[in-house]
This record gives structure tokens, C-alpha cells and sequence, in this order.
């Protein structure tokens, strides 16, 4: 066994590379930057392209344009990053573009502690865009995550025409960490579905049993058009109704209906009624919460979600069957519990939270366990 | 050639709109280039400018206000062989003023076709950045209080190679349309037109005016000599062919036994110029070759040279959860600023932790086993303090011992950096 020593950020860029991903564009910020600074090592030598833009505004667009002309495409910022991008988010979202977006979240609002993580932007990620249309967000927990989410990010993003966000935290991204890169278990890379139907192509056309429409990538042979209107089939504007009902329910509904396949999770179900549900860094306490409390005879279920948004309804019931109280842990000052709250009102919820620039401890949970 | 304009979706203008010209000399300059459809893309944004993707049979992309020479960036970078053409208004040009100063930098070969009628016709006939201040708008008096943008002027200082400033009522209006598509480089063209729908109701601004207007302006047509220089994409490529591929990551086999089991927690407290990440990074990776998992979290100022300069590193023989420590099994105490930040762990020791001081710094009271370092007195620079630590670690069999430390200097360094830190760790003494 032969171990690799390094960073989330790093892990982010090596596995958008494996995906397939050829196009990066960025611009600094801590603690995002050595996503990009991997990606400029990375890209360039294998014909791929890297561009550093005059702001993040130019960056998801230099990325949305590349989509549309058929490469598999990221971008990497932390909160403040997103708020610039939000509006091309809505039109990835709207227009059906993949992308994969990595959010390197810092501490506090606005340009907050640069270098300090905070897991912050988890209901921003999904309600900081235009029309309110759901996205994907993935959680990573640690450095291998890093990797193998961001693949899954990127076939996600193929699969559905959609952005699709890792929702990282410095003290993932920026943490060190040993890593057997030869024997991580990699997800079977996805391209988007290209449509090969011959002439009389319609950019946003679904055809029966899909939910997604074909691709073809701007310079074809065929003609595309891509649009931020509210289109119809043919990608020109439209304003009828029944059009514009039909696919708005589509953009909700190909998420939405779909995400029981791929909401990622680690849970172990103890013989307990308290299980602690989490995500993120914090994940790593929950743990070691969890193994003590084992070996003192007590021990309590844990729950890991590694998807966030659509938020697995189901597979959080199923695991919760058995369960009386679920305390959530997150390291921010209350976001995800709503969602729990909301789809298990009639268990117990508790709630531990903490957003000042350190990592919430083992020993925090763990008493706030045995509180109740 | 036969014209791309799309016959399915007629133009649409206000009666005596200046776009309509602007989009026969461009269905006249393609048809002139020989360009079919699909060779073409129009990168569009918001406002009547933005109705112009829906003109032409061709590729399209329609986004956001001022930002459609970020999608075109995109495009050309992904699809060089493709004619890029963007239109904006004059409102497009105000929103993304970053994108149009950043397009004429980068000199990618993209044609931005500027539609200038002096206000926002869409939304009412607010200001633009380039309405005159004396003009009667839809934005009250505030106009009076802005200078309007010279584009062509701020083309040519930010670096565009070709800039053409004209009427859209100039009878070879497709053929300045045609050089600007033709130029190897970002070509503008900034086109004076009317808005009947909007401006000319409450402004004289005929063609004829427009033309005399136009003479008080110094003229730019073409390329800016100055200016001129090799095109982005393929600068980027020419640059990016000769770039040695990005190696793995370096793989470490397990080579050794670790003189320690278990998980243990190492603090290196100093300043920034200490090379303190460099050896929290050889700690992990002596780690690493005994097979013991690592994590490195790093702290420091966003200075450079000033501050502190903290590495927290787990070392263990199970996996890592929890990254944080608590209570560290070994404390470096290298500089005073990295005491201070972590003054309150110090309480947390007991007597089996073990801290290193240099002596010349001073450590909050604790109950921990404090031993002095006398790296100074050994005749150690201080910013060779940290490397030096470790090799007191391992000469005193905790966590590693000589033969990892070793194995992670041959790794991690080259040449006579290599040789250089071997024979610092030979060197200190316990």
C-alpha cells in the first residue's frame, strides 16, 4: 500500500480531471485558490484550458459558453464567489447547462474569515438563485470525498444538464491528508446523452421516457441555440403557458423524482433511539462520537449525508424508522435542521451548531448527547 | 452565399430603428465571408441588442446583461474555428465594463459589435454610459452628471487591436463589418444609431447629425497598430504544447515500522518564514512511510514573511476522524506569535505531553514534560528551527524515528535542498 499526502482542493481538481473535465475557469480566492492552481498545473499540458478571469461573473460564464460547445467544465470560489455567480447559476439551471461549481466555504457572511471554514452556504447553494428550481449539492467529508464526489458531481452534471455543486469547507479543502489513491473506488465516468437523431434537431426537445433533453454542442453541424429566455423545444422565447408549465415542472421533477439514486450517505443504524444526522467536516467528530460512545455501552446511530439537496426525503425516513430523536450537527448556526424538522415532524429534533472558526469537537456532541 | 438571415423569425423593429441596418450589413458581410450557418456563433445579451441571435441562422447563446463576452470567451477558447460575433447595446457595455476591458487585453479573436443609440430603449430610455450629458432621458437629471464613455478611446487604451468607430448609415457598413470578423484578434466596433422608440423622441439625432457628431472625433477605423500582437487562444496553445505534464502525487510505500502505535498529536507553534506547512508536511510524510495515516491543518496571517505560522498534525496507525487537537502529544514552541495564538491549549496538557522549547521564548504555565531545544546554541538558523524539531523527534524514537524522517527529506526534496536537510538532521544534537 502506498499512500498520497494531500490537500481537498487538490483532490477536487485530480478527480474533475479524471471525469474527463478539460475546462477550468476561475478566479482567486482563499480558500478556493489551489483548486485553480491545480487545475492550471493539470489542464495545459493535456490540451485542456484554464483561464484565470477578471471576476467570478466572467468565470462561470467563460464556463457556460465551453459547456455549451461540449466540454465538461468547473469552477471553484467560496461564498462571496457565489454570490457573483449567482445569476448564471439561474441560467444554468433554467438553460440546462452542466456545470460543476465547488464551494469552498469560509466563515461568517460577506467576505467573512478567509481562512477560517464554516459549512454556511448549504441553504444559499440551493436557494441563492432566480425562480427557485432545485440543484444538487454534495458534501464531502474528507479528502478521498473530495475526489470521488467531485466525479460524481461532474456525471450528475452530464446526466441531468445541470449545475451541480460540491459544497467544501476549508478545513476539508485545505487540510492535508494520507490518501491510497490506487485504491479508491471511482464511479463509472458519464457523458452527457448526445442526440443522433439526424437532422431536425430541437435543443430542448424530450422525447418520450426522458426527462433530459439531447445534447449537441454549439459549432455542430446541426445548429443549437441556447437561450436564458424562457424557451420552448425549439430554444426561442415563448409565452405559453402550457410550454412554459411543462418545462418548469421538468426542471423540478428530473431532481426532485430522481435523487433516491444518488443520495450518498454512510449511516449505522446502533441499537439506540438517538442518531446523529450530519455532513461536511463535522461528519469526522460524529464519528469519533459515535466509537466512544460504542465502547461506553451507549452507543447511538449516526447518519453521514454526503447529498444534500434534492434533500433525500426517503432514505432519511427509512433510516430514521426506528429512531425517537435525531440530534443535527453543522457547523453553522441552524440551516439543515429546518429540512429535518420538516420531513420528520414527529420525532425529536435537536440541534448543535457552532460557526466561530473551529471544528466542532468530539466531546461537544457527545455531551449534547447525553444532555437530554 | 445566400442570406442567413432566419426566415422563419423576421426582424422585428420599431419603424426607423437603426438595428435593421446593422443587420442586413451583417447578413451581407457573412453571405460576403461565404459563411454557412453553422460556422457562425452569435453570443447576444439583454436589451434589442439581445434580440439579434434570434435574426440569424446560426449558433446561438442568449445570456445575461453585459456578460456576453464571457460566454464568447468560452466558446472560442473550447471551438477556435468557430467566427465568435457578439452584439451588445450600449447598456450591455456599461453593466460589463470588467468583460469589455478584459476581452481587450486578452485579444481573443472574438467581433463585439457594439449597437450604441445613447439610452436604454427596452426598459424606457434610461442613461447609458454613453448618453451625452445634455440629452432629455428617462432618467430625469441624472445624466447631466456623468461623462459619457468614449468606448473606442477605452478599447485602445485597454488593448484592443482593432477598433472601428462609425454610423450604422454608412453605405460600406458590411464591409467594416466583414474586416472586423476577418481580423485575427479581438476586433470592436462601436455603431452609432438612433432609437426611435425611445431617444429621438426627445432628442435630435438624426444620421445626419450622427455623422457630424462623429467628426469631432478623432478616427478610428481598424487596426491599432500599437495594439497588435498574437491572439490569445493561440498564444495559450503554442505556450501550453511545451508544458511537461503535471506528475501524480507522490506515492509513499510503507517501509518501516513507527516507533509509536496509536494516534498522536503534534503542534509546531512559530512565525511565518520558519518554513513551518514545509515541516509539518515531512512529519506526515515520515508518517507515511512507517504506513501510519496523516493529517496536516495549517494557520497562519494572509502576510507573508510576519505573523504566525502554526501547523496541527495527527499521526496515527488507525484512520483519522476528528482532525482537530485538543490536547497534543507534542508541542514545538518555536516563536512567541505562534505561542500567543494558542495560548489556551496549554492548560489542556498533562505530564504525558511533551513540549520543546527554544530558550528564547516563553510558554504559558502548564503541567506538561518541558524540554529546552537550544537549536540557537547548535548554531541552527531559525528558520531551519522546524526541520531541526523534527529530527529531535525521531532521535528521541517519538511518533518517528531517523530512518522515516529521512525517508521523507529524500522525498520530498532534491538536489542540494536534499543534501542540505539530511545533513541538518545529522547535525542536531539532543
Amino acid at each position: 500500500m502506498a499512500l498520497s499526502f494531500l490537500e481537498g482542493n487538490e483532490a477536487v481538481a485530480w478527480g474533475a480531471v479524471a471525469s474527463g473535465c478539460r475546462f477550468f475557469a476561475g478566479y482567486p480566492i482563499t480558500p478556493a485558490t489551489t483548486v485553480y492552481n491545480t487545475m492550471l498545473k493539470l489542464l495545459p499540458p493535456e490540451g485542456g484550458i484554464c483561464m484565470q478571469c477578471e471576476d467570478e461573473i466572467a468565470s462561470i460564464g467563460c464556463c457556460l459558453g465551453a459547456s455549451m460547445a461540449g466540454m465538461k467544465v468547473m469552477t471553484a470560489t467560496s461564498g462571496p464567489g457565489i454570490s457573483l455567480y449567482s445569476e448564471n447559476i439561474s441560467l444554468a439551471i433554467g438553460s440546462e447547462i452542466p456545470i460543476v461549481i465547488i464551494d469552498v466555504q469560509r466563515l461568517a457572511p460577506s467576505t467573512g474569515s478567509a481562512t477560517r471554514g464554516a459549512d454556511g452556504d448549504v441553504q444559499f447553494l440551493r436557494w441563492g438563485s432566480s425562480g427557485g428550481l432545485p440543484v444538487i449539492v454534495l458534501a464531502p467529508a474528507d479528502v478521498r470525498d473530495c475526489f470521488t464526489l467531485t466525479m460524481d458531481a461532474f456525471n450528475l452534471a452530464e446526466e441531468f444538464r445541470c449545475p451541480v455543486f460540491v459544497a467544501s469547507n476549508k478545513e476539508i479543502a485545505m487540510t492535508r491528508e494520507s490518501l491510497d489513491l490506487d485504491h479508491i473506488e471511482k464511479p463509472e465516468v458519464i457523458d452527457r446523452a448526445v442526440y443522433s437523431s439526424g437532422d431536425g434537431f430541437l435543443p430542448f426537445k424530450v422525447y418520450k421516457d426522458q426527462v433530459v433533453p439531447d445534447f449537441l454542442p454549439i459549432g455542430d453541424k446541426s445548429l443549437v441555440r441556447q437561450t436564458s429566455s424562457t424557451h420552448g423545444p425549439d430554444g426561442y422565447i415563448t409565452t405559453s403557458p402550457d410550454v412554459i408549465s411543462a418545462s418548469q415542472t421538468r426542471l423540478m421533477n428530473k431532481l426532485n423524482s430522481t435523487v433516491n439514486r444518488y443520495s450518498f450517505h454512510e449511516t449505522s443504524i446502533e441499537d439506540s433511539d438517538t442518531m446523529i444526522l450530519t455532513y461536511g467536516v463535522t461528519a469526522r467528530a460524529a464519528r469519533e462520537a459515535g466509537e466512544t460512545m460504542k465502547k461506553e455501552g451507549k452507543p447511538v446511530s449516526l447518519m453521514v449525508l454526503k447529498t444534500l439537496w434534492p434533500v433525500p426525503e426517503e432514505l432519511i425516513k427509512e433510516k430514521t424508522k426506528n429512531t425517537e430523536r435525531v440530534l443535527v450537527v453543522e457547523m453553522n448556526m441552524g440551516q439543515y435542521v429546518n429540512e429535518i424538522k420538516r420531513i420528520l415532524p414527529d420525532k425529536r429534533i435537536g440541534f448543535l451548531g457552532q460557526m466561530d472558526g473551529r471544528l466542532i469537537t468530539p466531546q461537544r456532541i457527545m455531551e449534547e448527547i447525553k444532555n437530554v | 452565399m445566400s442570406s442567413l438571415l432566419n426566415k422563419s423569425r423576421p426582424p422585428v423593429f420599431c419603424p426607423g430603428c437603426s438595428h435593421e441596418r446593422v443587420t442586413k450589413a451583417l447578413d451581407k458581410a457573412f453571405q460576403d465571408m461565404g459563411l454557412s450557418g453553422n460556422q457562425i456563433v452569435m453570443v447576444s445579451d439583454i436589451g434589442c441588442s439581445g434580440l439579434f441571435d434570434t435574426f440569424f441562422h446560426t449558433h446561438a447563446f442568449h445570456g445575461l446583461h453585459g456578460r456576453a463576452l464571457t460566454y464568447a470567451a468560452g466558446i472560442k477558447m473550447a471551438r477556435p474555428e468557430l467566427n465568435v460575433v457578439v452584439t451588445m447595446g450600449d447598456g450591455g457595455q456599461g453593466i460589463g465594463g470588467a468583460h469589455f476591458l478584459a476581452a481587450c487585453r486578452r485579444n481573443l479573436n472574438l467581433t463585439l459589435l457594439i449597437l450604441n443609440n445613447f439610452n436604454f430603449g427596452m426598459t424606457g430610455g434610461q442613461f447609458s454610459a454613453t448618453t451625452p450629458p445634455e440629452a432629455q432621458v428617462g432618467s430625469g437629471f441624472l445624466n447631466q452628471l456623468e461623462k459619457p464613455l468614449d468606448i473606442c478611446n477605452t478599447a485602445r487604451s485597454a488593448g484592443s487591436p482593432f477598433v472601428t468607430r462609425c454610423s450604422s448609415y454608412e453605405k460600406d457598413l458590411d464591409s467594416k463589418i466583414r474586416n472586423a470578423i476577418e481580423y485575427n484578434g479581438f476586433s470592436i466596433m462601436d455603431m452609432w444609431g438612433v432609437c426611435p422608440g425611445r431617444y429621438t423622441r426627445r432628442n435630435k439625432l438624426t444620421p445626419k447629425v450622427i455623422e457630424q457628431e462623429l467628426g469631432n472625433f478623432p478616427q478610428m477605423e481598424g487596426e491599432v497598430k500599437e495594439n497588435k500582437r498574437m491572439e490569445y487562444s493561440e498564444h495559450y496553445r503554442e505556450i501550453a504544447e511545451g508544458l511537461e505534464p503535471l506528475t501524480e502525487p507522490v506515492k509513499m510505500e510503507k517501509q518501516f515500522e513507527p516507533p509509536e502505535i496509536g494516534r498522536k498529536g503534534v503542534m509546531i507553534l512559530g512565525n511565518a518564514g520558519q518554513r513551518i506547512i514545509t515541516a509539518g508536511e515531512i512529519l506526515c510524510m515520515a508518517g507515511l512511510s512507517a504506513g501510519l495515516n496523516a493529517t496536516q491543518k495549517n494557520e497562519y496571517n494572509i502576510t507573508v514573511l510576519r505573523g504566525p505560522s502554526i501547523s496541527d498534525l495527527v499521526l496515527s496507525s488507525e484512520e483519522i476522524g476528528y482532525t482537530g487537537i485538543t490536547r497534543p502529544d507534542v508541542v514545538f514552541a518555536l516563536s512567541s506569535e505562534g505561542i500567543e495564538r494558542r495560548q489556551g491549549m496549554f492548560k489542556n496538557l498533562d505530564e504525558t505531553s511533551l513540549v520543546f522549547k527554544v530558550p528564547d521564548v516563553e510558554i504559558p504555565s502548564c503541567t506538561a514534560d518541558v524540554r529546552m531545544m537550544d537549536l540557537k546554541g547548535q548554531r541552527i538558523k531559525s528558520l531551519d528551527w522546524a526541520l531541526a524539531s523534527l529530527a529531535v523527534l525521531a532521535k528521541n524514537e517519538r511518533i518517528i524515528n531517523i530512518a522515516m524522517l529521512k525517508a521523507a527529506v529524500e522525498k520530498r526534496f532534491k538536489g542540494k535542498i536534499q543534501e542540505s536537510a539530511l545533513d541538518l538532521i545529522d547535525r542536531v544534537k539532543i
